[in-house]
């Protein structure tokens, strides 16, 4: 359940990432001051006070628009929190992925006539990638361990489990312990994963 | 719609909870760099006695959640009856002390790996230069490297200090009062959960962005000579 989490929020959040990242590069200035907004706002508040923000008040609204009591699920409410945190991180990393790629290799590319969509496809994606990946990868173990965060409203993902094993079983070291270690495994195999994907993306390059 | 009335009136409620959010993070703040100093010290150290224990400490606290640290420290002392018996036991029994204790843990495996970076990024010249001049090893560590260490460190570790603010929002998970702590209770009493929570996050952006402008203003009051701005990268390296 952590990882099923994790993954999805990091798809959504990627996807809001280069919609922010586009937004803030844009030429138009609503737009771009609506991207600051965003990043500025959701970096300065705690995750769990998004967390929790969506879960209750998810909860409020729908229950207003269905006239009846309805409760949001936590997986929903914490999947959408994660994703508008990793989003707003994300924007900032894609940004100055986007910023790094000098100036120069589009202005070429338009100069020999091609179009946008094509210069976006295949001059930044593909070297996007690359400078975004270091970036991108902190923020997925950020991710991996807010995740946890979700257990306060009621998912039984990995830590919540161990909360109500710790409670029967009167051993809560033993297994807020184990649980440490398993969050521990994913992120030594994750940092192994992106240490050698690092190294691929920056294959053919001097010192990367 | 928004009930701005009850905004207004949990305004006075949260800010006692800004009382306690500054002080577990100050305490923190101080007692994690107490602990990061030695812990860096030993990290760069070239014994594997010095660096494998700070190593895997460093490794534990920055690779598992936070609130599995708290959860860990807070219920999972109770565990052991012989920890009753020790002088510990007044301290970890209190929610408050265990929140700083996990906070001051983590934030040191983090303040140690942003030193250790600093230490290790203070141009070899300088310090050469200083044996040059006759300074002992030790000398030249405390006015060279230490020094230009901490100018090093400081984008690093504002980002920190952020992080360790918007963090100690995890000590409402176990019963504290802070800005978070009464939110939650707010919202169990009034049942307004975007009044209370969006006036709590306001809080918090305030108190980031105040203590963003005066990070800003130290790092260009020690602005000792032309450092690059940071770049995004360095920003998410630090992040992670």
């Amino acid at each position: 359940m952590t990882l099923l989490v994790s993954a999805i929020s990091l798809v959504f959040g990627t996807l809001v990432g280069f919609l922010g990242a586009g937004a803030k590069l844009s030429r138009f200035r609503a737009l771009r001051l609506v991207a600051d907004i965003y990043t500025t706002v959701i970096r300065g508040i705690p995750e769990l006070i998004i967390i929790l923000l969506l879960y209750f008040g998810g909860t409020v609204t729908l229950t207003a628009l269905a006239g009846h009591y309805v409760e949001v699920n936590g997986f929903g409410a914490g999947v959408f929190a994660l994703s508008i945190v990793f989003g707003a991180y994300a924007t900032e990393i894609f940004r100055g992925a986007v910023l790094a790629i000098p100036r120069g290799q589009t202005e070429a590319a338009r100069a020999l006539g091609m179009r946008r969509a094509a210069v976006f496809w295949t001059i930044l994606l593909p070297q996007l990638w690359r400078f975004a990946l270091p970036g991108i990868g902190n923020l997925w173990l950020v991710l991996l361990k807010d995740s946890a965060l979700i257990s306060v409203v009621g998912l039984e993902e990995l830590l919540r489990k161990t909360a109500i094993t710790a409670g029967a079983t009167r051993q809560p070291f033993t297994f807020y312990f184990a649980a440490a270690m398993i969050y521990l495994l994913f992120t030594i195999v994750s940092s192994t994963v992106l240490h050698w994907a690092e190294r691929r993306a920056a294959r053919g390059l001097q010192s990367a | 719609m928004l009930n701005f009335g009850l905004m207004w009136e949990s305004v006075p409620d949260l800010l006692g909870g800004l009382a306690v959010t500054l002080e577990l993070t100050v305490l923190s703040l101080i007692f994690g760099m107490v602990l990061a100093l030695p812990l860096a010290a030993l990290r760069t150290a070239r014994s594997p006695v010095c660096w494998m224990p700070a190593y895997a400490y460093i490794t534990f606290f920055r690779g598992t959640p936070l609130l599995v640290q708290i959860f860990l420290i807070y219920y999972g002392s109770g565990q052991f009856d012989w920890i009753r018996t020790t002088p510990l036991w007044p301290v970890l029994r209190e929610a408050y002390w265990c929140a700083i204790l996990a906070f001051s843990m983590n934030t040191a495996a983090y303040t140690a790996e942003i030193l250790r970076g600093a230490i290790q990024a203070v141009p070899r010249g300088e310090i050469e230069a200083g044996l040059a001049l006759g300074m002992s090893r030790w000398l030249a560590f405390r006015l060279i490297s230490l020094p230009r260490a901490f100018r090093l460190a400081l984008p690093a570790y504002g980002n920190e200090i952020i992080l360790v603010i918007k963090s100690s929002s995890l000590a409402s998970t176990i019963t504290l009062l802070d800005i978070t702590g009464v939110a939650r209770t707010l919202v169990a009493h009034t049942y307004a959960p975007y009044e209370v929570f969006l006036v709590a996050g306001a809080l918090y952006l305030v108190l980031v962005l105040a203590t963003t402008r005066v990070l800003a203003l130290v790092e260009h009051w020690l602005k000792v000579d032309a450092v690059a701005t940071p770049t995004p990268g360095d920003v998410a390296q630090a992040a992670g």
